[in-house]
């Protein structure tokens, strides 16, 4: 029997922490990849003060409504804001 | 024009040193004029592992204060007259250094240079920023573990973000994988990170691959680069590196483990 529970055993063999090492890096980099893009601190609040301004004059659900701050290559970067207007506000 | 090549990689302890050393004096045995520069102000060593540091008499800060002229502070390499060494400061800090004093040292050496090797200091902080900063190509030196591979990752994205080609829109840094302190045995056990796991998380082209190995100790104690080394399998890897630097395909070795033969495991060989 010892000799029957090698041959099992062998097979059965447990993850190896090589790669569990190798999963949580795959995770904590990507993880850390993204937010070095991050979207600088002044955005959320950006993001709400135009929104005030926007609903002082048309009504703009927050689906209907999204920022982005992209850096194009070189030193060129772009606010984009996407508002979707309803039929009856276009009017 | 000189190619500035920083050896970095975030953590320390990881062999920028050591690789810095035996790349710098390998590229000088193929005939090319090479200065080696250590950035770790307040923390020299490079003069240790090259066997020079009974000889430095002005170091690289003082070069910067206008206290010396390059040709006084530069070790000429005993071994290759190619080859010179620039020690850092062991008495100032590291704001000893900005940008602009850096930079007029580095045109300066790139006129009667072909490579400039920037050994950083570990860390993120303004010696390693600085080390980085000017640099052509980078060898990210990673061992195959945890920290030091994340702290490679960080090292990618300062590259990427804070060096002198990325503020100034420039073609990127290129840059290179060299895996050191690797134990095949222990990576066909599932103990540790493959070449390939490591080139997987960080995806950037690898350099090479430095075996663990008994070598680079014995070097170190000599102050003879592991490269000089020639018998060794860490010298040998280190040889490779070079050609591959100088545009060469070679096959990696040492990446398998050596088979123990019936004789060697019965006479312990």
């Amino acid at each position: 029997m010892a000799l029957l529970d090698y041959f099992s055993r062998k097979k059965e063999k447990q993850v190896s922490t090589a790669s569990k090492a190798k999963e949580r890096l795959q995770i904590i980099v990507a993880h850390e990849r993204n937010s070095r893009h991050k979207q600088p601190d002044y955005l959320p609040q950006l993001t709400e003060d135009i929104l005030k301004v926007l609903r002082k004059y048309i009504k703009v659900s927050d689906e209907s409504f999204s920022i982005n701050l992209d850096k194009k290559d070189g030193d060129l970067n772009v606010l984009e804001l996407n508002i979707e207007l309803h039929d009856e506000q276009a009017s | 024009m000189a190619r500035i090549i920083v050896v970095t990689s975030g953590k320390g302890g990881v062999g920028k040193t050591t690789s810095s050393a035996a790349i710098g004096l390998g590229l000088a045995l193929k005939g090319h004029k090479v200065v080696l520069i250590d950035f770790d102000i307040g923390l020299r060593n490079l003069d240790l592992i090259m066997g020079c540091e009974r000889r430095v008499v002005y170091d690289f800060v003082n070069v910067i204060n206008g206290e010396a002229s390059l040709n006084q502070a530069l070790i000429k390499d005993k071994r290759v007259s190619s080859l010179s060494i620039l020690p850092a400061s062991q008495t100032r800090d590291k704001d000893a250094l900005t940008k602009e004093s850096v930079g007029k040292v580095l045109d300066e050496l790139s006129q009667s240079y072909d490579y400039i090797i920037c050994d950083s200091p570990a860390g993120i902080e303004a010696g390693a920023m600085m080390a980085l900063y000017f640099a052509d190509e980078a060898i990210v030196t990673t061992n195959p573990e945890v920290s030091s591979v994340r702290d490679s990752d960080r090292i990618l994205g300062m590259l990427a973000s804070r060096s002198r080609r990325a503020e100034q829109g420039l073609e990127p840094i290129k840059e290179h994988l060299l895996l050191t302190r690797y134990s095949p045995k222990r990576v066909a056990e599932g103990e540790m990170l493959s070449v390939e796991d490591v080139e997987d998380i960080l995806s950037i082209p690898l350099l090479g691959v430095i075996p663990e190995s008994q070598a680079v100790l014995k070097a170190s104690n000599a102050g003879e680069p592991v490269i000089l080394d020639t018998e060794s399998d860490a010298g040998q890897a280190y040889q490779d590196v070079i050609e591959r630097l100088l545009g060469e395909t070679v096959d990696f070795r040492f990446l398998v483990a050596e088979k123990k033969g019936i004789f060697s495991r019965m006479f312990g060989g």
